[in-house]
């Protein structure tokens, strides 16, 4: 960045910022707010929306604040009588192309159409309403994702989401002029595309365009079925995010009434993700310990590194986009689908429920884990193991509609069995977590030593960079690990699937040696997820990171395999990690996707 | 104001074979490139595309930028409705374009010149191409660093827009971008880059050949030279003419009107629309009404709100759609004046989307949004009793 200094005036008012500072950015600092669409903190400027215009003296044209940088003697207006007129102009144009269906919307209440119109007073009959002239058309064909082009702005935000965050291009900017739209590759239903359901789109859509599929009223009905148990598990980032949607400040952490609101809205067993959170680290831990004795003893081809399974979203991206490192992929299913196979087995046996009388739930911060519930291979209880996948959002919408006052609600535990967690199960929520808490067990079981990091908090995963590597050596084994005597263990870690590619390019190209990676589909790991509360940015995920991190300093157990319920899962059911009857429910199997 | 009458003038068809056009770069050559600038500074050539911008100071501008690779773009998607002049240019004096765009290379230190085709001219490709390539092994012949090479259009009239057109030659959708940063700063591949009209590379040429002066003695102070017409319509003598710049519309009419002129729409659809009591009053040229040459003339036979329903069924078809004034402000102008005509709408309505034009003028990403509200406002304003019945 540039370290000379502009002056300008922004409403009469002076004010010096660095070269290149957008007017947007230096009215920002001087507190006025000019209101945006197209624009994201986390994507590239597109300025098309112009929403955002304001007046620069001596200038014939209105000036787009979020793309035009500032000049030396600038004398901007943002409120100007041009400006108002041009704004509200702009807004009566989009609501006359915007579906405003509000009330049935997913997004009332939340949209910044919504907003800016209700701002400035503007209804959307001034000018002739356009959605009656066009065939708009709603794509539902994804069990993940709601495309839904009578409500679409045409602000790009989500096509700019898709390929600068993700890589992905699933959408893209179809036709011009009136038949311009935001559509997909030959323009096929999203469920036919290479759509990763990561949801990062409906993050930052603006309207009600993209949204999650939503099952609020099928678990309702379940709820209401005398004859159905219920059992829900919550994901770690939902714990430290609900709280956005239901009157609490970013990044506060709200368990306790996150398991309280479940029990009232009338689940019958309110569990934890958590659990099979720690239960992946004996598994994927295990299996890692076993890959690596296999290459470095047996001298097999094994495949190597080996690479965390639990984002859905990024398994989608794999198999579409590097069929050929499928064997890379640990064979682990995501805590999600573990805990979905457990509960129609182990759990239903233990309480005595008959399986096919049991409705599984899970609250995700993530909407690919929708498609994920869906797969055809995730039926190993013999019955869907996770029916319902709801989002963190569609839980803060039941949470209202059972007139729950969030904020005061006592805190309550987690119901047992399979309700138990520890710190390095909640870390999975943030980018670096399963690395760390992969790393906290199986450091130990093969030094017998905890890892050398202070108070266990292993800093050089952790962090919002793209990709991040770290190496711990490991010395003084226990005699059974011998092989591993000296070998200086390497990790990487990439979050965002633009930076999983680079990182799988790299691999591809041979340019990095790694023994482990972790990669997560969305931006800052699960607190960043597609099911998450809008709106995001880096900011936001910071805070919800540093609540996921404060939580597991908050435990008294923080490695997974200290977890009491795991040892008595091992002991009662599953006997060994990697045995036979994990291999039937706790392993899954990947497949090869086409390119577009 | 000086007032010219309509004087016919042959700078641009002349004829200019290969050989003269070198001889003419290797004369210029001998100038210093600051020189070059100042001779076409000097004989206040500005863009022919319709813009007006002086095109030495683009030059300069493009010069004093401190990058290695430059570019030179000729602007050859001719696109607006009612011009047709690009394509006689290019189909008969190709040599004197190449020479135009040679010469600007040398002044702003660019070693590579782009041809931009329309693709509805792409008929023209073949024989381009033959002088493109003899041209270029000339200029080798001779030693001189530029090159030009032929890029084709895909039939988006957005793409005659400057940095869409870049964003078109990069293999991206043709949408214009944000500016600042001007294609002088960043244009072509993000490279400080000249783009000029066909024309006005021609003109260069001449002007190179002929000196600033002799230019001079063209056109009117705030419009030197002359301009290459476009005449279409309610004329006897439709065609291409060559005439200096800065004369009374009246003056127009009276040699290629049919007697009955009602209107002339001035600068094609994105033009002003003037009605026959300002002819008087109307200079063709910067001081005036600039034009990019094209010259539609209506007789009292037509109806204006099919003139204008057609402009508008134009621009929302050719919207790239990216912006919202210019998306969905087009859809409401073309929707508005049917409406009104069918008595939907009052025609108070009229207002009403006059104001929204005007917003679009102001509030739009690039000049074909912006320039909806001429044609728009003209014709409303001078033909409203058409508009409402």
């Amino acid at each position: 960045m540039s370290e000379y200094i502009v002056n300008l005036k922004i409403n009469n008012i002076s004010v010096s910022v660095k070269e290149g500072t957008t007017i947007l950015e230096a009215a920002q600092q001087l507190n006025f707010n000019i209101p945006t669409l197209c624009n994201h903190p986390d994507l590239s400027v597109a300025g098309n929306c112009r929403v955002c215009v304001v007046e620069v003296k001596g200038a014939r044209l209105l000036a787009a604040s979020c793309a035009t940088p500032v000049s030396e003697g600038m004398e901007v207006f943002t409120n100007s009588e041009k400006v108002r007129t041009a704004r509200k102009h702009v807004i009566e144009l989009l609501l006359s192309e915007h579906n405003a269906d509000c009330t049935k919307c997913f997004k009332n209440g939340n949209c910044e159409l919504q907003e800016m119109a209700s701002e400035y007073r503007v209804g959307d009959h001034v000018f002739i309403d356009l959605v009656k002239q066009k065939k708009n058309k709603i794509d539902i064909s994804s069990p993940s994702i709601a495309k839904d082009d009578s409500k679409c702005i045409r602000c790009q935000r989500c096509v700019r989401t898709c390929t600068e965050l993700q890589s992905v291009s699933a959408l893209a900017v179809v036709n011009k002029g009136d038949h311009q739209f935001i559509s997909t590759f030959m323009n096929k239903p999203m469920h036919e595309v290479v759509c990763t359901n990561c949801g990062q789109c409906i993050n930052r859509c603006p309207t009600g365009a993209l949204t999650e599929r939503t099952y609020t009223e099928e678990v309702w009905n379940a709820i209401n079925d005398p004859n159905k148990h219920v059992v829900v598990q919550t994901a770690p980032a939902v714990r430290v995010a609900l709280g956005e949607d239901l009157g609490f400040e970013v990044g506060h952490r709200v368990t306790g009434k996150l398991v309280s609101a479940l029990k009232h809205i009338g689940f019958d067993s309110v569990l934890d993700t958590d659990f099979t959170a720690d239960l992946t680290i004996m598994e994927e831990g295990t299996e890692l310990l076993t890959r690596l004795k296999r290459a470095l003893v047996d001298g097999e081809d094994v495949a190597l590194p080996m690479m965390t399974s639990c984002s859905p979203g990024w398994i989608k991206f794999q198999e579409h986009m590097f069929p050929n490192l499928l064997n890379n992929l640990s064979t682990c299913k995501s805590p999600q689908q573990m805990f979905g196979a457990l509960a129609k087995t182990y759990y239903a046996k233990k309480k005595g429920i008959d399986p096919k009388n049991m409705v599984s739930v899970s609250i995700m911060p993530c909407v690919a884990k929708k498609f994920e519930a869906n797969r055809p291979e995730m039926r190993d209880s013999g019955y869907q193991d996770v029916d319902y996948v709801l989002t963190t959002r569609e839980l803060a919408m039941m949470v209202k509609q059972a007139g729950i006052n969030f904020i005061k609600l006592p805190d309550e535990n987690y119901d047992s069995i399979m309700g138990d967690s520890t710190g390095a199960a909640v870390i999975f929520g943030a980018t670096g977590g399963v690395m760390e808490a992969a790393l906290r067990t199986a450091y130990e079981i093969v030094t017998g030593r905890e890892v050398p990091f202070t108070n266990l908090n292993i800093s050089p995963v952790r962090g919002m960079d793209g990709v991040k590597s770290a190496s711990v050596l490991i010395t003084d084994v226990k005699p059974e690990w011998s092989f591993l005597e000296g070998v200086e263990l390497r990790v990487a870690i990439a979050h965002g699937l633009s930076n999983a590619k680079k990182l799988m390019e790299a691999i591809e190209r041979k340019e990095v040696n790694y023994h482990f990676i972790e990669i997560m589909g969305c931006p800052g790991g699960c607190i960043g997820g597609g099911g998450q509360p809008i709106p995001t940015s880096m900011d936001i995920r910071k805070k919800r990171t540093e609540a996921i991190y404060a939580e597991d300093e908050g435990l008294p157990l923080r490695k997974s395999h200290e977890n009491p319920e795991v040892a008595l899962i091992y002991k009662d059911f599953l006997t060994e990690p990697l045995g036979h009857k994990s291999h039937d429910l706790l392993h899954t199997h990947y497949k090869s996707r086409n390119r577009y | 104001m000086e007032n010219k009458i309509v004087k016919k003038v042959d700078l641009i068809f002349q004829e200019c074979n290969a050989d003269e056009v070198i001889s003419i770069i290797e004369k210029t050559l001998q100038k210093s490139q600051d020189d070059v600038i100042l001779e076409v500074i000097d004989s206040g050539l500005k863009g022919r595309g319709g813009a007006g911008f002086p095109t030495g100071l683009k030059w300069k501008f493009t010069k004093n930028e401190d990058n290695p690779v430059k570019y030179v773009i000729c602007n050859a998607d001719e696109g607006e409705p009612g011009t047709f002049k690009d394509r006689e240019i290019l189909d008969r004096v190709g040599y004197k374009i190449l020479g135009g765009m040679t010469i600007c290379g040398y002044a702003i230190g660019a070693k590579e010149g782009y041809i931009y085709l329309r693709g509805e001219y792409n008929f023209l490709l073949k024989k381009l191409q033959e002088q493109v390539d003899n041209f270029n092994k000339l200029l080798q012949n001779k030693n001189v660093d530029f090159k030009v090479f032929l890029k084709s259009g895909s039939g988006a009239y957005i793409c005659g827009e400057e940095s869409a057109l870049f964003e078109s030659m990069e293999g991206k959708r043709g949408e214009p971008r944000n500016k600042p940063p001007y294609p002088t700063v960043a244009g072509y591949n993000s490279k400080p880059t000249v783009i000029n009209n066909v024309e006005t590379l021609v003109y260069v040429t001449m002007i190179l050949k002929m000196g600033a002066e002799n230019f001079k003695q063209f056109g009117t102070h705030d419009s030197r030279g002359s301009k290459v017409f476009s005449v279409s319509g309610d004329t006897p003598i439709a065609g291409i003419y060559e005439l200096e710049l800065g004369m009374p519309l009246q003056d127009f009419v009276d040699d290629f009107g049919d007697g009955d002129t009602k209107a002339v729409q001035v600068g094609g659809a994105s033009g002003h629309c003037v009605p026959r009591k300002q002819f008087k009053d109307t200079i063709i040229g910067f001081e005036g009404i600039p034009t990019g040459g094209s010259m539609m003339v209506f007789n009292s036979s037509r109806s204006m709100y099919n003139v204008l329903h057609d402009y508008l069924e134009f621009f929302t078809e050719e919207s790239c759609g990216q912006c919202t004034p210019c998306r969905v402000g087009c859809q409401q102008l073309l929707l508005g004046i049917e409406a009104v005509k069918k008595g939907e709408r009052k025609p108070a309505y009229l207002e009403e989307l006059k104001k929204l034009a005007s917003t679009m003028k102001v509030a739009a990403k690039c000049g074909l949004g912006q320039s909806v509200a001429n044609p728009f406002n003209s014709i409303v304003d001078n033909f409203k009793e058409e508009i409402i019945y």
